[in-house]
């Protein structure tokens, strides 16, 4: 919201610099996004007439123009086009410095020399309007060689954007900030000048007013204004609303726009010649209703709008003929808009139902500088107060302009105004601070909440601006920020707090630490891959499973919630391999989706109004994915990278036993599931990309093996699935032990880590059993090949004798045996 | 009378056949292909020596012959599908790697390090700050009911509080029941009912985590992206404390000479609400472009928890209070390294990756 020093000047004094002033909106709440020095710099600017208009030859953006500043000719080369002969526009000459520091100086462009500038009314910091130069004969009757300042009636000015927050109704209008201003610097609040109907005839019969939808439109005014001549604003109106950030457009449209942004109530001025039977209603829009609103678009009206609780409730304005005027608090319609030969207005001046105009408004995707205040919620109070306002303001233009006697006046259903009890310790109990009942008095009378003491309580009633007051214990809230903002945030005491429970992390987020520690120790970039993919590169893994889509992605192939992070892993691999970049391993750690179709057990949760519908959800689940992609990384490097994770994170023993079991995204004969032997569950996967699938997502890559390994982490974390080394230490034995190596043929049905197993629990002697070789070789039986052990014995209670070795390793042959694997 | 040219057509319709059953490879295939529905083939003669007949014959041969050749192609094609999908078996079958018999100890390893992600790191050691300072850290899921993320927060349906947010809807329920959190306060509700739930208040807990707005990802948002929120819910907790704990945290993690002030906002969820600006770290409160000459910027925001929320989860607001507040990952990032375009973040380049440990 755009709003001016010297408008604000209007209601509260205010000596402080611009900065100054920031500081004290800021911290009001009201804050500051922008100041800006609106006729600053003008002081140089004349106006001149455009007396030539020339091409210039091998030019077709620009031509020469020749005017007369009061000097003589003088030859300006020009951009724009929307002027014609014996116009009058701003001119900037040769040394004059613009809004913004911009120096004009003599320029040569194609070979013509131009003397200054001719200028838009943006470039002027007048307004937004960047269309042509600005034309001064639309705005006044302009004199060759006068100061633009002195010829717009311009006073420099400061203007403020600034931005309210949502529970701030009351400070959508110059009063609401003048308010907050004259409170925090406890000056006198000045109100504007107001009307007052005229005597005489009496607006009933002449027009008439009703509710029908007493719940949707809770007052409705109707003022008639006779003897109404439409023309141009006075130019200090014209200025008030430009700077502001509108366009004037007539004295009766830019009266109601005035009051709207200085009171903050919107109006709405109806042609009383096309309404029927000077009636005007409001009603619920019945279905099947349409309407053509101002902009030009047809509207169907109380269609049910997608989404919780909008039943597609419109709040309309009729006519006596039942004919729709408007949609209420929104938009009109064109048929009843003033015009050029309006005498007799009828001024609409109303409360309507917050949320009735905020559903509206986003279900007809229209939202206007009236439904943005009603949305919010207007003063109930404040209808008649703005047409009295609107008045004094049109007859500034139209003196002999009558209102008359007796405004319509039909209440429906208001807000219900709560009183708020403020017990001794409240504010304490909040703020931290205890403040006395003058001060808290002081602030909230100052605000217009009605106060009173009541032995140590403090009964409060909010003005009926303040639509976001609410009753209770949430009312309470409400008021103590009001205290606190204004006696102010920065002058609240701090203290630092502490208890006796501990902070800390849960073990499952050490764990997820620990495992991003060591990826990155194994040298794994940490990658972060989209959480919405396409269906394709769902189909790629799941092909035909229920998906998690989301029903208003940004792009359709960000529509899936991914059920893997492979895709996108390989996807991110494959752009950094165009890069050149590619020899890297990247890993992520991220959540990944399943349908609540797809799962066995899907999380339940409550949602719908209320929280009273119990809803499946999807199956969140955590996952460690990690793809190698190094010159010679395949699936050994990436069991290899598994295996020191493993280590790293003290599992005991998990076998990778090679198996059809993996994901589709896995290479088929070159993968394999990651199992515990002890608890048999699944911890993940590990292998290869298939070959196909990475053709596919990394086409580039050609040929190239992606090593991968996909971990759950919610497996991983669950010590009765993932099972760990015993925290007890074992001493290795003060006795030297003795080192075989044995080589069995063995049959490829048999695991080398179940073979490893088996023999490392034949015998207490065994102390460690590692495969250091895989051997194949046609010379071996067919199904088999030969796989070496090098196994330690030792004993802690002696050096073991040469029988008691050879003794063990005729058990572990023998178990071998039993396995079918021959010693060789 | 002469004999029709295509006597013999069953005969050699099903000699073809046997030709393309007995195809082995897929080069073999491609080799006999020409002979068999191809150029050189005995169909393509036959087509050629129906031009003497008699029109009325020429057509009916002409039909008889087409049929024919379409038996032949369909059964070269099922061969031909055949075919690849036994050389990719067998291309599979010799590519084949028992990764139980990986020899771990033989594998070479190149000396390299990894580098952890830019936004993981920070948030740990956002969470450290917090840890050190008594909190704990609770995680909570990305996908949530309209409940969770908006109602029980104090934002009703069709409110129109509702649009501060660009929320994903997920295609479940009832339209607009469950959507991608647009924030990691549903957590928060999550923890207090749970407290409730187990009689375990007080709570003094962050809660990071990923979030998602529907919102066009350019230099300065992602639609995808991280906040840290923290609860605290005890005997005895004013405004004073939440201040105190933004301070704090403010001085511990972006240095000594940062510090934090607090502005008037509004949340649904608290009130009083808070916006919370530090230091500004470019200029160090100097005033520069990157704090539009105030010194300051903003950070994130936070507020007493409103009685709304208390009534929602069922905690007593007279005996309990408590205060919250959250800010964004990414801006912590981007305020620490400078990071002009924010969808570096995301594109996972090595190059940008590598710089960070």
């Amino acid at each position: 919201m755009r709003i001016s020093l010297s408008w604000l000047r209007e209601f509260v004094e205010l000596d402080e610099s611009a900065e100054e002033l920031r500081l004290v909106l800021d911290d009001l709440g009201l804050v500051v996004e922008g100041i800006e020095h609106v006729g600053e710099g003008l002081g140089d600017v004349i106006v001149a007439r455009i007396d030539e208009i020339r091409a210039i030859e091998g030019a077709d953006r620009v031509r020469l123009v020749v005017v007369d500043a009061g000097n003589g000719p003088l030859e300006i080369v020009c951009g724009a086009t929307n002027f014609a002969l014996g116009n009058h526009v701003p001119l900037a000459p040769v040394g004059a410095i613009l809004p913004g520091g911009f120096v004009i100086a003599e320029r040569k462009m194609r070979g013509v020399t131009s003397n200054g500038m001719l200028c838009s009314s943006r470039e002027l910091g007048l307004s937004d309007d960047h269309a042509g130069l600005m034309i001064l004969d639309d705005l006044i009757t302009p004199r060759v060689g006068q100061g633009l300042l002195e010829a717009l009636s311009l006073t420099p000015d400061i203007v403020f954007d600034i931005s309210v927050e949502g529970n701030r109704p009351d400070a959508w209008s110059v009063a609401g900030v003048a308010r907050d201003l004259a409170t925090r610097l406890g000056r006198p609040l000045s109100s504007p000048p107001l009307a007052q109907p005229d005597a005489g005839e009496s607006s009933s019969p002449f027009a008439s007013a009703g509710i029908d939808a007493p719940d949707l439109c809770g007052r409705l005014t109707v003022s008639v204004l006779r003897g109404v001549k439409v023309g141009p604003s006075p130019s200090w109106i014209a200025q008030r609303l430009q700077t502001a950030g509108m366009r004037p457009i007539s004295n009766v449209v830019d009266a109601s726009n005035l009051v709207m942004l200085e009171l903050g109530q919107p109006t709405h001025p109806y042609d009383a010649s096309s309404v029927a039977g000077r009636t005007l209603r409001a009603r619920r829009a019945r279905s099947g209703e349409v309407l053509t609103t101002l902009d030009g678009v047809q509207r169907e009206l109380a269609k049910a709008g997608r989404g919780l609780g909008d039943t597609g409730e419109d709040c309309v304005i009729v006519d006596g003929d039942d004919r729709v005027l408007g949609l209420a608090g929104i938009m009109g319609g064109a048929s009843s808009e003033i015009n050029d030969a309006t005498t007799d207005v009828l001024l609409e001046a109303a409360f309507f139902d917050p949320m009735t105009i905020a559903r509206s408004s986003k279900r007809h995707s229209l939202r206007s500088e009236a439904s943005n205040r009603f949305e919010r919620g207007v003063d109930p109070q404040l209808a008649l107060r703005a047409a009295a306002r609107f008045v004094e303001i049109l007859r500034e233009s139209v003196p002999s302009l009558q209102w008359m006697a007796d405004p319509l006046d039909v209440w429906g259903e208001t807000p219900h105004v709560p009183t708020v009890v403020l017990r001794p310790s409240d504010v304490e109990r909040a703020l931290g601070i205890s403040l006395s009942h003058a001060e808290v008095s002081r602030i909230l009378e100052g605000l217009g909440f009605a106060t009173r003491l009541d032995r140590d309580q403090i009964s409060v009633v909010p003005p009926s601006a303040r639509l976001d007051i609410r009753s209770g214990a949430a009312g309470r809230a409400d008021v103590i920020e009001e205290i606190a903002r204004l006696y102010s945030y920065r002058r609240l005491p701090r203290r630092t707090p502490s208890w006796p429970e501990p902070g800390g992390l849960t073990d499952r987020q050490k764990l997820r630490r620990h495992v991003r520690d060591v990826i990155v120790d194994l040298g794994a970039f940490e990658a972060w891959t989209p959480t919405l993919g396409s269906d394709a590169d769902f189909d790629f893994v799941h092909p035909g499973t229920e998906r998690v889509r989301v029903t208003n992605p940004l792009a359709s192939d960000e529509s899936v919630l991914r059920a893997t992070m492979i895709p996108g892993l390989a996807r991110a691999w494959g752009r950094n391999v165009e890069r050149g970049t590619g020899d890297v391993v990247l890993g992520e750690i991220g959540m990944v989706f399943s349908h609540p179709l797809a799962t066995e057990n899907p999380r339940t949760t409550k949602g719908g109004a209320g929280g009273l519908v119990a809803l499946q959800l999807p199956v969140e689940t955590e996952h460690l994915t990690v793809v190698l992609g190094r010159d010679d990384d395949d699936a050994t490097t990436a069991v290899a990278f598994w295996a020191v994770l493993a280590d790293r994170l003290g599992l005991a023993d998990v076998v990778v036993r090679s198996d059809e079991s993996a994901p589709r995204a896995f290479h088929p004969t070159r993968s394999a599931s990651l199992v515990d032997r002890a608890s048999g569950a699944t911890l993940g996967h590990v292998g290869e990309i298939d070959d196909q699938l990475l053709g596919q997502l990394a086409p580039s890559a050609n040929a190239r093996r992606l090593g991968v390994i996909d971990v759950d982490l919610d497996v991983l974390c669950d010590p009765s699935l993932a099972t760990r080394v015993s925290h007890l230490a074992e001493v290795p034995s003060r006795y030297p032990s003795a080192v075989i190596d044995l080589a069995f043929v063995t049959p490829s049905s048999v695991h080398a880590q179940d073979l490893a197993f088996a023999l490392r629990s034949t015998s207490e002697l065994v102390e460690d059993v590692e495969l250091f070789d895989v051997y194949l070789d046609a010379s071996l039986p067919a199904g088999t090949r030969s796989l070496a052990f090098n196994i330690r014995f030792s004993s802690d209670e002696r050096t073991l004798s040469e029988g008691e070795v050879v003794g063990a390793r005729e058990a572990l042959i023998a178990t071998g045996a039993t396995l079918g694997a021959v010693l060789r | 009378m002469t004999t029709s040219p295509l006597a013999n057509l069953a005969t050699q319709t099903t000699e073809l056949l046997a030709a393309v059953h007995a195809l082995s490879t897929f080069e073999a295939l491609r080799e006999a292909e020409p002979f068999i529905t191809g150029k050189r083939s005995i169909l393509s003669t036959l087509q050629k020596s129906l031009g003497g007949l008699e029109p009325e014959a020429r057509r009916a041969a002409g039909a008889q012959l087409q049929e024919a050749r379409r038996t032949v192609e369909a059964a070269l094609e099922i061969r031909r599908s055949e075919l690849a999908l036994a050389a990719r078996a067998e291309l599979l079958e010799s590519d084949r790697l028992d990764l139980g018999d990986v020899v771990v100890s033989a594998v070479r390893w190149p000396a390299s390090v990894g580098h952890p992600s830019l936004v993981a790191s920070t948030q740990r050691e956002l969470e450290d700050v917090f840890i050190a300072m008594g909190f704990t850290v609770s995680d909570g899921p990305e996908v949530e009911s309209d409940w969770y993320n908006f109602e029980a927060l104090n934002i009703p349906p069709a409110h129109p509080a509702r649009g501060m947010w660009d929320t994903f809807y997920v295609e479940m329920g009832e339209p607009e029941t469950v959507v991608l959190r647009t924030h990691t306060s549903p957590t928060q509700i999550h923890l207090m009912e749970g407290a409730v739930e187990n009689g375990s208040l007080p709570i003094h807990s962050v809660m990071p985590g990923r979030c998602y707005r529907r919102d066009t990802p350019d230099a300065r948002h992602l639609a995808t992206f991280h906040q840290i929120e923290g609860l605290v819910v005890d005997r005895g907790i004013t405004f004073a404390d939440l201040a105190g704990v933004i301070e704090t945290f403010t001085r511990k993690y972006f240095g000594p000479d940062i510090s934090s002030r607090l502005r008037p906002a509004f949340f649904p969820f608290t009130e009083p609400s808070a916006e919370f600006e530090i230091t500004c770290t470019i200029c160090r409160g100097e005033g520069c472009r990157t704090c539009s000459h105030t010194g300051w910027i903003e950070l994130g925001g936070c507020g007493m928890l409103d009685p709304a929320v208390f009534e929602a989860v069922g905690i007593d607001g007279d005996e309990w209070s408590g205060f919250a507040f959250g800010f964004g990952i990414e801006r912590c990032v981007q305020m620490r390294h400078q990071i002009a375009d924010m969808r570096a973040l995301i594109e996972n380049d090595v190059r940008f990756l590598r710089q960070f440990s």
